[in-house]
């Protein structure tokens, strides 16, 4: 910085940035490959000018002189609008490993001025926490020698789960006797792929999830289902076979359905369920959102609105005005819609208040179940607000829940979907398995599959986090060809299944040592320890030390 | 790993046949218990038929409780067997004051009840002697039914039938099942002994019921009457058999289908189908897990073996017409029915139920994979 330049409020140093770029002049190239790859021009060329001193030798008649030379390198902006989001791209093409980005092990000031013009900083990701309570349940109820440890590899395993509302046996057995009516029931893999719009990921990505998906279900018998999110769904995987593997949700701004509905008479087969979004773990009582850079000519109009306009959902549904009256009709609705052989269930986000909305679900025999998203549930865009302190943990509330269906005896009705930072730290077996363990019928991943199968950058350290703004480095969320062309849709494909097939055999470890293998063991509780004495009293499981 | 032995049979017999067959597979219990079931009985109790019977143990003063709640209630005493104790009790064996086997005239009022209430009226009645019991530890209740006698006690099985003379001459039956018991992960609590009691029908266990825990929520909050205990992990298979026949109206042949259904592949194939697949997601609570071996007695005094779904348990059903017996090891069926013709011994395996009808004819194998019998 010229030191005439004037020293705004806003005018920040490199050190006050989160994350710094190192550079190594001795072996960059210059070949132009970082600042060309950078998502958000934090890198730029930089001419620098330097000062030479020449001192003379002792007793040379030369007097000291003193030159100028220019050199090129790279130069980190230190605007906050251009601030480094640490997804480290530039390290990732360099060819010689020269550059790269540092978190700061200080406290930034970047923070105090993300919100220019009057504009919260608004992101995608999660919560920028990496705590994690399902990471710190254990499976202590080891089968040893009083009962045969199951061997996960050669044993039989029934791992399978069921979305739709459940009849109780004898309720069941009088509806087959008197010919009545039988809710559909999906039988599924437990392990969703959680609500992700087409428009908030790329179209490469959602065809590699789809092929993916395709895959395990026709090649390696698993069926697996995976959730549309709010955004309509492409007009040929509606009229495909392969729509009953899909999970259509519908949320508060009805994007995309106009074609669905004129695409219902057309549809060779029933889609796996139908999600209604209430609400969404990482912005709870906040709608869906899409901004205006992610909405070009085919999310238009997949969506139906005009291209180039932010799509911001309310954050509840227009018809609202009641659990009882307007929730119990649009699930009417939706399940009329396809002559009620579809099962249709609210998605809300984990709240206090999950209880009332369970209750009232209970003795609805249209409600297929309830999806319950946690505070570590990812998602698009968001106010920053929003994710880091809005929500409420999932398992908790996913325990409450259960315990409440115990209580009235429907604990096998009315299936519970858990969801919102399954393995945010890497252990997704471990952590659909606590939550099934602690009452949970499935559980759905989102950005876990992300990060495993495209190969997301985002963490919960604050890093890359720039989904909103459609210039994911990986080409996952954006709706740019020239970013997203980065994605193969066959290696996305190739990466869910080998994602679900090591899952599955992490889910055999688990269960097999507890002695668990004719079904999935939703509600054993008995299984699971803690060393956190009041975490162990809230959940009703083990207190282990 | 516990040991089991029950035998099915035309002539009465004594229960000291049962116990005679656990000595010859002692290597597989500790000793730690014995419990008794008993049904079809002869001698004094045949006389009684239709009259319930109260089995359990007493002190003097839970004795006294006892008979005042039940005149209270308008059960006249009849018949009553107490098992004197004159000796002192085998190492192990705690004192105790009054083994007792009381047939109860039902009140008067019993005439105009339906069979249901009858039935809801004497569980109701064995539930609140049992709290009873617990509140002043002084009454353990094993059963209140006709027909039907339990006894158990903590302690090695032929110790324990010397110290009760359970050969003596008045207690035969023709249904008589038996556990010598291995105690593992619960105390040994006398409600914890197998076999378990609910409306005429018992079953007993050899395993480890891993889902007991999901089972036991969803039991208890059935609103059926006498789902409560689960002293053991293996109380729930008794309640899933009454659950099956008693709430859902179904047979024997369905047990198995609840507590261990088929898998998918087979169920494609099955000319049942819709039926199981039906059953298969309702009861979904209700299918076990872990090594288990479970053998069981109907009202109707059939008896069954069935095996966990990986068939981790040994377990063994062998006779001859007139008397069978259903053992965990062949030696237990060699010590009581030696001139058997062995070749038809049958060992159920993973999809078996091994049924044998009040008749003692016949052991009849049902397998998941058959069509199921036709439902009325």
């Amino acid at each position: 910085m010229p030191s005439n330049a004037a020293v705004t409020p806003s005018t920040l140093s490199r050190l006050d940035l989160p994350w710094q770029i190192n550079w190594d002049i001795h072996t960059c190239t210059l070949c132009g490959r970082c600042t060309a790859v950078c998502p958000v021009n934090a890198i730029e060329l930089g001419v620098f000018r330097k000062r030479n001193m020449t001192t003379p030798f002792f007793a040379e008649k030369t007097r000291p002189r003193s030159d100028f030379s220019i050199y090129y390198g790279i130069r980190q902006r230190t605007d906050p609008g251009y601030a480094c989001v640490g997804c480290s791209m530039c390290n990732l093409v360099c060819p010689n490993n020269s550059i790269e980005a540092r978190r700061s092990d200080t406290f930034d000031m970047l923070r105090f001025h993300r919100d220019r013009a009057g504009q919260p900083r608004t992101r995608g990701g999660r919560r920028n926490s990496p705590d994690s309570v399902l990471d710190q349940i254990k499976f202590i109820r080891i089968s040893m020698l009083t009962d045969p440890a199951l061997d996960a590899g050669r044993h039989e395993f029934e791992m399978r789960t069921l979305i739709g509302r459940i009849l109780s046996p004898a309720k069941a057995i009088n509806a087959r006797r008197e010919k009545g009516w039988i809710p559909p029931v999906r039988e599924v893999y437990p392990l969703l792929i959680g609500g992700m719009s087409f428009g908030a990921l790329s179209p490469n990505m959602w065809e590699g999830l789809q092929m993916g998906v395709a895959y395990l279900n026709e090649e390696l018998n698993m069926p697996v289902r995976m959730c549309t999110g709010e955004g309509g769904c492409p007009p040929r995987l509606l009229r495909s076979r392969f729509l009953k593997y899909v999970i259509l949700q519908i949320a508060s701004g009805y994007f995309g359905w106009d074609e669905i509905i004129h695409a219902i008479p057309e549809m060779k087969e029933d889609p796996c369920a139908v999600e209604i979004k209430y609400g969404q773990g990482a912005k709870p009582g906040d709608g869906g959102l899409l901004q205006w850079h992610k909405v070009n000519r085919l999310i238009a109009a997949i969506r139906g609105v005009p291209p180039g306009v932010s799509l911001p959902s309310p954050p509840t549904h227009q018809t609202k005005y009641s659990i009882e009256e307007a929730v119990a009709k649009m699930i009417q609705s939706m399940s009329m819609a396809w002559g009620f052989r579809v099962p249709v269930y609210p998605k809300i986000s984990a709240s206090s208040t999950s209880l009332s909305v369970l209750n009232n679900l209970t003795r609805n025999p249209y409600a297929s179940g309830l999806a319950i998203d946690g505070e570590d549930g990812g998602t698009g865009a968001a106010y920053n607000v929003s994710m880091n302190h809005m929500g409420h943990p999932v398992a908790s509330n996913i325990r409450d829940c259960y315990l409440n269906l115990v209580k009235l005896g429907m604990q096998n009705e009315l299936p519970l979907i858990a969801g919102g930072g399954t393995g945010k730290n890497g252990n997704l077996a471990a952590n659909a398995a606590a939550l099934i363990m602690l009452g949970a019928s499935a559980v759905q991943i989102g950005k876990y599959i992300m990060q495993a199968s495209a190969g997301c950058l985002g963490t919960e350290g604050d890093r890359c986090n720039i989904c909103n703004i459609g210039r994911c480095p990986k080409g996952i969320t954006s709706q740019d060809p020239r970013l997203y062309r980065r994605l193969d849709p066959e290696k996305v494909a190739e990466r869910v299944v080998d994602v679900y097939v090591a899952f599955d055999t992490e889910l055999k470890k688990i269960v097999a040592p507890l002695g668990r293998s004719t079904s999935l063991p939703i509600g054993m509780s008995d299984a699971l320890g803690i060393a956190h004495k009041s975490a162990a009293e809230r959940l009703h499981i083990k207190y282990v030390v | 790993m516990c040991r089991l032995f029950s035998l099915t049979s035309r002539e009465p017999l004594s229960p000291i046949k049962a116990i005679e067959a656990l000595e010859m597979m002692k290597e597989g219990h500790d000793g730690s218990g014995i419990g008794l079931f008993l049904s079809d009985l002869s001698g004094p109790f045949s006389n009684f038929r239709d009259m319930p019977i109260l089995s359990g143990i007493f002190t003097q003063s839970g004795l006294r409780r006892q008979e005042d709640y039940m005149t209270g209630q308008g059960f006249l005493p009849s018949y009553r067997m107490i098992l004197d104790v004159s000796k002192d009790p085998p190492p192990g064996t705690p004192r105790r004051e009054i083994y007792l086997i009381q047939v109860y005239e039902p009140p008067e009022r019993w005439k105009e009840l339906e069979q249901d209430q009858r039935e809801q009226l004497m569980t109701g009645t064995r539930l609140t002697l049992r709290h009873m019991g617990a509140e002043k530890k002084d009454m353990v209740i094993f059963s209140f039914w006709p027909d039907v006698i339990m006894i158990k006690e903590v302690g090695d099985p032929m110790e324990i039938a010397g110290y009760l003379r359970l050969d003596r001459e008045e207690l035969q039956a023709r249904r008589i099942m038996a556990q010598g018991r291995q105690n593992t992960n619960y105390g040994i609590n006398l409600y914890a002994c197998h076999p378990f009691f609910i409306q005429g029908m018992s079953t007993m266990t050899n395993g480890e019921n891993t889902a007991f825990v999901p089972i036991k929520e969803y039991l208890s909050t059935q609103g059926v009457v006498g789902y409560e205990g689960y002293q053991s992990d293996s109380e729930v298979f008794t309640h899933i058999l009454h659950f099956t026949i008693k709430q859902l109206g179904l047979g024997i042949e369905h047990y198995k289908h609840i507590i261990t259904p088929l898998q998918d592949s087979d169920l494609l194939i099955h000319a049942d189908r819709d039926f199981l697949t039906s059953l298969k997601q309702s009861c979904r609570r209700l299918i076990i897990d872990g090594p288990n071996c479970v053998i069981g007695c109907l009202p109707d005094k059939t008896m069954f073996m069935v095996q966990d779904r990986k068939k981790l348990r040994p377990g063994i059903v062998g006779g001859k017409p007139g008397l069978y017996a259903f053992s965990s090891e062949s030696c237990g069926l060699d010590a009581v029915i030696p001139d058997r013709d062995k070749t038809k011994d049958f060992q159920p395996m993973h999809l078996d139920t091994a049924i044998v009808a009040p008749d003692c004819q016949e052991v009849r194998i049902c397998r998941q994979t058959q069509p199921l019998p036709l439902q009325h």
